[in-house]
């Protein structure tokens, strides 16, 4: 068990670098030079610009650029340790046999620092940390919503195959899935909080001037933005665990609890469900791992303040130590997500493990 | 019946046998079944009605409406659809909004409204139509041609070939795909041809992963055995045996690919991202009438986007549904075990 474990973990590692190496160069292949971006004051000469462009070590070419954001290393030919020793936390050697200065910055995404932002000059990690939670609450949510209705909705449908509600099931989920969600979340915005005035149109919680948490509140916020990501899951999972019971429903074993003469609710509580739940936990993994990385729209539609948001404007402005840190955060979380998925597999169900 | 024609053919077999039905070709069987299929038929129907209306698009600008989709008449800013009115008109009901309508419009049929700058709905959701479908339509073409090769090379040759094409789909895969593509159309801000490529080629990775497994399957069958034992090299093997046999599920997969890249496409536009204005598109006709939800006319309290918003995401959401149900129709049209168990 722990060597499938390790052997999983250890896949993972070139997955990440694979992903760092992916993200950076398409980033930094963008046209426009981020030094004036960064350096907008006219009263700011282009010396200074020079001399900005060789500390960040922009003039050097990109995958010397790249090592020095992954691991916080950087090399230069002849010695320069007097000009790069000033900046903070920057120490440099100089290395004679091979002419070449070496500089640490002490950070790099190795050691857990992912630079700092160009739009704010706040360290990235700090304004990410800043907004996971919004964002997590809501694709929790989400996803929890889903779940709760997505499966029974399957396994109804499976039980009762071919029947009317079979085939309301069926084609709920269909609707479901063409469904453009940023379509049905402006639906839903128009009925709720414009015609009805029931609901509030957007944010996270309605603006106070102390910080009291209202739950009553906050819950009238999340559930616009809730249900219009657990229609997503709804479709799927119904449709999903549609196919997995027929599939229960068809075994051997099942057959022989039947015919044993165990009452039907007996055969699905204890043999047909946990079995048909297995593969569930296929979905779950990279669903739990993807929390991060899914609510884009509609953290924009109702303004929710999250890491989705936050990506989007950073694209837009150009702030790419920002959407940088933003993929290295949901990817990693997005690979452990796949990997906590196979460990659960694994525990479930043995066979896989001796693969 | 059945026992004549028998007995008819017993007394004839001396000529030769006749068969009383033409053997029927995987292909025969699957069109008789989806001929059955109302739901498939219908949404088929849907798609060319949609796919010729938006081809027609100039058309029926010039002759139904009178006005193009991007001339902009601000006097005639948030008009009310005309259709409504019209049809009043005709059964007499009330004769008195459609041609005060008209003569605000002056002379131009807006018979779904008009926006914020009084350009006519319809047509730009005509032409709105042309452009999503086409960068689909291509965008789906790129991503079967790339899927295809990807994983018929990968499950082919197997080992370190697959092994690599393994990896390097996984890393793709582990990036969330929304934050890939506002990477690159926020960072590189495509034109539509731009985007379409865009689009294409960051869309290939499950059809290669379903082709690959196909092809592991048919790689095993006996009369690729059979045909690779008399000499056959791997070119021809995989072009005459191992492609043929992956076609349901590259047709299946076609479908539902469409209908995910209109909503991807629609998705981006909504967000600012994909299609820039003016050029219409359903998803930016949303994005635009996103901020216009709370417009009432404060004399009537009508509320005047309503005819903005609902338009373009039906439009999205009907040749979606199209799409994935006839998507699971040729499925089951095309998988020859279930045809059993109809």
């Amino acid at each position: 068990m722990y060597r499938y474990v390790l052997r999983r973990l250890l896949q993972a590692i070139p997955t990440l670098f694979g992903v760092s190496l992916i993200a950076f160069f398409l980033v930094r292949s963008a046209p426009g030079d981020p030094i004036i971006t960064m350096t907008f004051d006219p009263n700011i000469t282009n010396e200074t610009r020079d001399i900005l462009r060789r500390q960040l070590g922009f003039d050097q070419p990109l995958p010397v650029q790249y090592i020095r954001w992954f691991t916080g290393i950087s090399a230069r030919s002849g010695d320069e340790t007097e000009a790069f020793s000033q900046l903070s936390n920057t120490s440099c050697t100089y290395l004679r046999f091979i002419n070449m200065t070496l500089c640490d910055t002490g950070g790099g995404v190795i050691r857990a620092d992912l630079g700092t932002s160009i739009q704010t000059k706040q360290p990235v990690w700090g304004r990410i940390v800043e907004r996971i939670p919004a964002t997590l609450e809501l694709t929790t949510t989400g996803l929890v919503l889903g779940l709760i209705l997505g499966v029974p909705f399957g396994v109804f449908s499976a039980v009762r195959q071919g029947s009317l509600s079979d085939h309301l099931v069926r084609i709920f989920s269909v609707i479901l899935n063409a469904l453009p969600n940023f379509w049905m979340g402006l639906l839903m915005i128009f009925l709720f909080a414009v015609v009805l005035g029931w609901l509030p149109a957007g944010g996270r919680e309605a603006v106070t001037l102390d910080n009291t948490f209202d739950p009553v509140d906050r819950i009238q916020h999340l559930i616009m933005p809730a249900f219009v990501l657990a229609f997503g899951w709804i479709a799927l999972l119904s449709r999903f665990m549609r196919a997995e019971t027929l599939e229960v429903i068809r075994t051997d074993y099942i057959r022989t609890a039947k015919s044993k003469g165990l009452a039907d609710l007996r055969i699905w509580s204890v043999h047909a469900t946990r079995n048909a739940l297995i593969p569930l936990v296929t979905i779950l993994g990279p669903a739990i791992g993807g929390l991060l990385g899914g609510a884009v729209v509609t953290e924009t539609i109702f303004s929710w303040p999250g890491i989705g948001r936050l990506a989007l404007n950073s694209a837009v402005q150009r702030d790419y130590p920002m959407v940088l840190g933003i993929v290295m955060v949901s990817s990693i979380l997005f690979i452990l997500g796949n990997l906590l998925s196979d460990i659960l597999y694994g525990v479930a169900d043995p066979r896989v493990r001796l693969k | 019946m059945a026992v004549n024609e028998a007995s008819a053919g017993a007394t004839s077999v001396a000529v030769g046998v006749q068969l009383k039905r033409k053997p029927q070709s995987y292909w025969g069987m699957a069109w008789q079944s989806l001929r059955r299929d109302k739901v498939t038929l219908a949404a088929l129907g849907f798609l060319i009605l949609m796919g010729a209306l938006a081809l027609s698009a100039p058309v029926i600008g010039e002759n139904l409406i009178g006005v193009g989709p991007n001339n902009t008449n601000p006097n005639n800013a948030f008009a009310q659809p005309y259709l409504g009115p019209y049809i009043k008109w005709l059964l007499g009901i009330d004769a008195e909004i459609a041609p005060r309508l008209l003569a605000e419009s002056g002379g131009a049929f807006h018979w779904l409204g008009t926006d914020q700058l009084g350009r006519d709905q319809l047509a730009r959701l005509l032409y709105g139509g042309r452009v999503s479908l086409t960068i689909a339509l291509v965008a789906a073409t790129i991503t079967l041609v790339i899927g295809v090769s990807v994983g018929t090379i990968a499950g082919y040759f197997g080992g370190r070939v697959d092994d690599f094409i393994i990896w390097m789909i996984n890393t793709l895969v582990s990036i969330p795909g929304i934050y890939l593509l506002i990477i690159v159309t926020a960072i590189f801000k495509p034109n539509p041809l731009t985007l379409t490529i865009f689009l294409g080629a960051l869309g290939w990775f499950g059809t290669a992963r379903l082709i690959r497994g196909n092809v592991f399957k048919v790689r095993e069958l006996d009369y690729v055995m059979a045909a690779r034992s008399v000499g056959a090299h791997n070119f021809r093997l995989v072009t005459q045996h191992i492609l043929p046999n992956s076609i349901p599920i590259i047709i299946v997969n076609m479908a539902i690919d469409i209908g995910t890249l209109i909503l991807v496409e629609s998705a981006l536009s909504f967000l600012g991202l994909g299609i820039q204005p003016p050029t219409a598109t359903w998803g930016s006709m949303l994005n635009r009438a996103q901020n216009l939800l709370f417009l009432r006319d404060p004399e009537t309290g009508v509320y005047l986007a309503m005819h903005l918003i609902v338009g373009p995401g039906l439009l999205i959401f009907l040749t979606v549904l199209a799409l994935y149900l006839i998507g699971d129709g040729l499925r089951d049209a095309l998988d020859p075990m279930m045809k059993n168990t109809k």
